[in-house]
Order: C-alpha cells, then sequence, then structure tokens
C-alpha cells in the first residue's frame, strides 16, 4: 500500500519537524507509562513472592476502571473511586485466593499461567455480560491545559492520574519497608522456608500479597479509565505491558520499574503516531516478542538461557 | 501392531468414513471434530512430549488460513480487488475446477507457510525456557492476529471471505469432512509413528531434563525446531480447512484467536492427558462434545463456563483422562518398557 507507507514516512518528518508534536506525545507517553508502571510493580510482586505470572493483572485493571465508571454514571467523581476500586478489587483478590490461587502457588508455572489465563476469560466475558462491550470512560470534566501557545495540549486528568499513580507507587514501597505485614511479605520472597521457619504464616501473606496486588490493579484501572478509555477485551495489553516492563527491570527494583512503565508509554505514543493507531497493541506484543528475544540472546552470550 | 489394535483402527477409521452418513445434522461439528484433534495431537507434540507450553500455535493456525485463502482466491481473481469487495457478492465466481484446485494447491501452500513460520520462529523463540516461552508465543499469537487486522490487502479488520463453493458441489461441508477426516489421521499416524522413533525418544529427553540432552550430545535446538515445523504444518492444513468451513475469516476471532482456539487446544490435550497419545484424541472428543453442549444449553454465558472449565481442570485435574486411567489401571494402561519397540 504506496498510501499508507508515503504516510509514515510523513509522520516520521512530522515528528522530526515539530518539536510541539514530539514533545506533547512524550508527555503523553510519560503520563499514561505511570500507570503500566503501577501494575508492573504489582506484576513484580505477586511474582516475586509467589512464583505466580498472574495472567489476571489485565482484567483487575479494567474491573478497577468499570467501578470508576459505574460511580460516575451514579453521580459521583471518578476519582473517588480509586480506594473504592482498590477495596473491590482487594475482596476479590482475596476470594480468588481463597478458592483457586493457594491451590496453585506450589504448582509448576505452567499451571499457575494458565488458571490464571482461565480466570482472566472468565472474568473478562463477565464484565462483557455485564458492562456491555462498548468503551467507557469515567469523565471528571477537568479540561485541560494549553503550554507553549496553545502547541501543546495537557489534560490534567492525565496529569492527575500520573501523580496519583506515582502517590499510590510510593504508598506501596513505604507499607512494603516498614510495616510488619509488609516486612513479612519481603521475607517470604526471600525465602519462604526460612520465613516460615521464624513462624510467619506464609498461607496469610501469600494471600495478604495478591489482594493486594489486585488493589493495585483496581486503583490503576479506575485512573486508566478516568484518563483513558477502557472495554472488556483490553486487558491482556494491560497484562502483557506489566509483563515486559518485569523483564526489563528485573523484580525488586522499583527505580527500574519506573523507568520501563514511562518508557513503554512514550514508545508506545511514538508507535502509535508513526505506525497509526490500528497498529499500537501490535506494537506492543511485537515489542514483547522483541524484549524477550534481546534477554535471551544476551543471556545466550554468557551461556545461560532465559528460564 | 496386534489384532486387537487393528480391529480398533478399523473400526475407528470406519466410523470416520459413516459419520456424516450417520449424523448428517451435525457434519459441520464433526468436521471441527476432526480438526481440534489436530491441534489437541500437535500442541501434545511440542507441549506436552517436548514439554514446550506454548500458546501461539494459533499463529501457524492463522497463517495456514489466510495463505490457503489467498491462493483460492489468487489463483482466479485479484486477491485485493476481492477483499476489497468484501467477499465480492456475485462477481467473483469459482467453477468447480477452479475450486478444486483451490485446495490441492491451497492447502499444501498453507502447510507449506506455516511450517516455515515455525522455521523461522522456532529458531529465534525455542532458545527460551518455561514460562518466557509461553508468554513469548502468547504474544506471537496476539501481533500476529493485529497485524493481520491492519493489513488491507487481506481484508484487514473486516475480514475475509474464502473462495465461495460453486454451484456444482450440493453438500460442500461433506467435503471439508472428509478433508478434515484424512487429515487427522494423517496427523495421527505421523505422531504415533514419530513417537516410536528416535525422534520420539529425543524429545521426551528434552521434557525431561534439556540440559542433560544437550549434555548428551543432542542438537536440541534443531529437535525442537524440527518438532515444532511438523506441529505448524499440519496446523496450516488444519488453519485452511477450517477458514473454508467458517465461511469467513476475522483476524482475531478465527484466524489468530489466542483466546479461543489458542488455549482450547492446550486445554483438550490436559484434558485428556498431556505427554500421551491418545489423550489428545479423547480430551478433543470431549471437549468438543462439552463445548457444544454449553454452546446450546448456555447461550450467552458458554464462553464464561469454558473460562470456568479452564480452570477446573487446570487445578483439579492436570493429569487428565487418560493420566487418571493410567493411575488406576496401571498394569493395563500403564506405560511399558517396551513400549518403543521400534526405537534403536
Amino acid at each position: 500500500m504506496p498510501r499508507r507507507g508515503w504516510r509514515r514516512m510523513n509522520n516520521i518528518e512530522l515528528l522530526f519537524s515539530s518539536p510541539a508534536i514530539a514533545g506533547g506525545l512524550l508527555i503523553d507517553g510519560i503520563l499514561f507509562g505511570s500507570i503500566f508502571a503501577l501494575i508492573a510493580y504489582g506484576l513484580a510482586l505477586v511474582w516475586g513472592v509467589m512464583n505466580i505470572i498472574n495472567v489476571t493483572q489485565g482484567e483487575f485493571v479494567i474491573l478497577g476502571g468499570f467501578a470508576a465508571v459505574v460511580m460516575a454514571d451514579n453521580g459521583f467523581h471518578p476519582l473517588l473511586a480509586v480506594p473504592v476500586a482498590a477495596l473491590v478489587l482487594y475482596v476479590l483478590g482475596r476470594l480468588l485466593y481463597r478458592t483457586i490461587i493457594h491451590r496453585i502457588v506450589d504448582r509448576d508455572l505452567f499451571t499457575s499461567l494458565l488458571a490464571t489465563f482461565g480466570i482472566s476469560i472468565v472474568l473478562q466475558q463477565l464484565m462483557n455480560i455485564v458492562f456491555g462491550g462498548d468503551p467507557r470512560n469515567a469523565d471528571a470534566g477537568l479540561g485541560v491545559w494549553f503550554a507553549f501557545d496553545y502547541s501543546i495540549v495537557l489534560s490534567k486528568v492525565k496529569l492527575l492520574a500520573f501523580v496519583l499513580a506515582i502517590v499510590v507507587g510510593a504508598a506501596l514501597v513505604v507499607f512494603l519497608k516498614m510495616s510488619r505485614l509488609g516486612q513479612a511479605i519481603r521475607a517470604t520472597a526471600q525465602n519462604a522456608r526460612a520465613a516460615r521457619v521464624v513462624g510467619i504464616d506464609t498461607n496469610r501473606v501469600y494471600e495478604a500479597t495478591f489482594a493486594l496486588n489486585a488493589a493495585i490493579c483496581g486503583a490503576a484501572g479506575a485512573l486508566a479509565a478516568t484518563a483513558y478509555t477502557i472495554h472488556p477485551y483490553i486487558g491482556l495489553p494491560y497484562t502483557v505491558r506489566s509483563f515486559m516492563i518485569v523483564i526489563i527491570a528485573g523484580l525488586g527494583n522499583i527505580g527500574g520499574v519506573l523507568a520501563a512503565g514511562l518508557g513503554l508509554g512514550a514508545a508506545e505514543y511514538y508507535a502509535g503516531f508513526i505506525l497509526g493507531a490500528e497498529f499500537q497493541i501490535a506494537f506492543v506484543f511485537g515489542l514483547l516478542v522483541v524484549v524477550l528475544l534481546a534477554r535471551s540472546w544476551w543471556l545466550g552470550r554468557k551461556r545461560r538461557y532465559l528460564k | 501392531m496386534n489384532p486387537q489394535k487393528m480391529f480398533l483402527y478399523g473400526a475407528i477409521v470406519l466410523a470416520g468414513l459413516a459419520g456424516p452418513f450417520i449424523f448428517p445434522n451435525n457434519q459441520v461439528q464433526m468436521t471441527e471434530l476432526w480438526l481440534f484433534i489436530v491441534f489437541a495431537l500437535t500442541w501434545d507434540l511440542v507441549g506436552g512430549q517436548m514439554g514446550y507450553n506454548s500458546f501461539g500455535n494459533v499463529v501457524f493456525f492463522g497463517i495456514g488460513m489466510y495463505a490457503c485463502a489467498v491462493v483460492q482466491i489468487g489463483l482466479v481473481y485479484d486477491v485485493g480487488e476481492y477483499t476489497a469487495a468484501k467477499g465480492g457478492g456475485t462477481a467473483f465466481i469459482f467453477d468447480l475446477a477452479q475450486y478444486i484446485w483451490g485446495f490441492a494447491i491451497g492447502l499444501p501452500v498453507a502447510a507449506m507457510l506455516a511450517a516455515l513460520a515455525a522455521c523461522v520462529l522456532g529458531s529465534l523463540v525455542l532458545g527460551m525456557r518455561g514460562h518466557y516461552f509461553a508468554i513469548c508465543t502468547l504474544g506471537l499469537g496476539i501481533a500476529a492476529g493485529e497485524i493481520a487486522a491492519g493489513w488491507d490487502w487481506i481484508g484487514a479488520g473486516s475480514g475475509m471471505t474464502p473462495a465461495p463453493p460453486p454451484h456444482d458441489i450440493d453438500n460442500v461441508n461433506r467435503l471439508f469432512y472428509y478433508m478434515a477426516f484424512a487429515l487427522a489421521v494423517a496427523t495421527f499416524a505421523t505422531i504415533a509413528w514419530l513417537l516410536r522413533t528416535r525422534f520420539g525418544l529425543a524429545i521426551n529427553a528434552i521434557r525431561d531434563d534439556e540440559d542433560k540432552a544437550e549434555a548428551m550430545g543432542m542438537f536440541t535446538t534443531r529437535i525442537k525446531v524440527t518438532a515444532w515445523v511438523i506441529a505448524a504444518t499440519f496446523l496450516g492444513a488444519a488453519g485452511g480447512i477450517y477458514g473454508n468451513l467458517k465461511r469467513f475469516i476475522d483476524p482475531l476471532d478465527t484466524a489468530f484467536s489466542g483466546a479461543t482456539i489458542g488455549v482450547w487446544m492446550v486445554l483438550m490435550a490436559i484434558l485428556g492427558g498431556k505427554g500421551t497419545l491418545w489423550g489428545p484424541v479423547i480430551g478433543a472428543i470431549v471437549f468438543q462434545v462439552t463445548k457444544e453442549l454449553f454452546w446450546t444449553y448456555l447461550l450467552g454465558w458458554q464462553r464464561v463456563a469454558l473460562g470456568v472449565l479452564i480452570v477446573v481442570i487446570v487445578v483439579f485435574f492436570p493429569e487428565g483422562i487418560v493420566g487418571r486411567v493410567r493411575q488406576m489401571f496401571p498394569e493395563r494402561f500403564g506405560p511399558r518398557a517396551d513400549a518403543r519397540e521400534g526405537a534403536e
């Protein structure tokens, strides 16, 4: 298709010739990326502590988003939904742990992968039935700021979502460092057996970790629904983004998670602009493959492999 | 092969041949069943026998589906014009010879393209292990779907209609049935034979301990890629048939449907029994019957029910039907030391 290829070239040219567009994309991307970083931090928590890769991550996010949408529809301010969504997801997380997750904690990784994938399909379809398949948004009615002679448009709600995502992330870090439960979670992550020896009830720690992760995702989802749009089938990209960020940053590296998250957000906005919005999801999943290949190749040079 | 087994295989083949005449109303479902058996068997070759759990085998399925449709159309008309006309109405008509030739060339091309894709992707991706491989293949499957959904030449997001069957064939689904049946028999025979050879031992060795297998001097990457290529070849052909059976190819819901067919093939293999020859076949039969019952009696909730089924099977029944039977009757069905008499 020569026409579309031509458009892409034009888009790249436009990026270089107009710093306002490039800068606007960068800012938008970084703002969106903060939400990815928050979700990725939750995934790293569950992965590090329970050795489970939670594919349900994205569905938790969307569910939190729908909580915000429902509250906005009923006349509440959608940002009130952030704690509410976190609470709802916290309860759901506990429930899922009690029924399913505790059976797969010590099983092999593929079992947990497939089981959480099954849960994510159930949640996805339930949301489709309950809320419908249309893209939704919880409008906070905050408007926009203009900067540099109206050349950069800055949506206030995206900025607020960014700040809140950072606040939630920081609160989580403090919680893990300071509180008793946070210390127990970190101890279990380091060595579950030793933690049991010194009297930590690891089963309760796992439950708390899983529920905490769900709550984080819920809060992130409420922010995502307020600042962006959601629909029931957009969960998996969130899962894959968070997975990608954790692979790049490594487990237990908060600064790395934040940097990778913001970088991914920016990369996605540039890719969406250059390739066209219809290839943005393809870019996310393609990037996942590239990141894994790069990591695998890098380890292969050291005679190790991705395991 | 002992007479008992000969009788069993003969009965299955006879039942398969007579199927559409006994249950003419369930012909499409039975066609799907044979294709599902192909999905489960090919997934199990790599996932169960070799221990590389893939969520992305659906890539080869989708490639085969599109390749076959493009060849069928491209032999007679211009593909871009055909897809631009959204399946074309009355302007694009295929006569019998064109239709048959479309399949005769399209299916091998589908299989070969899928095999080629497996060769290229496999040499890149199969260096990863465990869950990284699983998630990487998941990414491959969805990326492929999204790319197909953005590619105008094959209809982009609005999908593609495979060549409409000519009016001379009054029961075109019967043609699809026998193609699917032949493919399932060929797949089963090939995999049953492969598992009796040194190749079967090699992929089992990779599953059990890849580092040791490599230390013993096996070219593990080459073996892994070969296994994936074999799986992809059959999947590609199955995709070609499936697209024609469904009469419409949606890039995300039919061709590269990671959340439905991509997971179902894993589920069928696990339900029947991972790493066994008959497990995937039995799993596919049970799954197809369950799925049709869900679609009939739980309309609107069928996908929720299938998700619950996935969780329940994975969490509570991971050994599968054949695995359970082996545990219950070890002396009758358990693995035997002389089972691999064909291996040198």
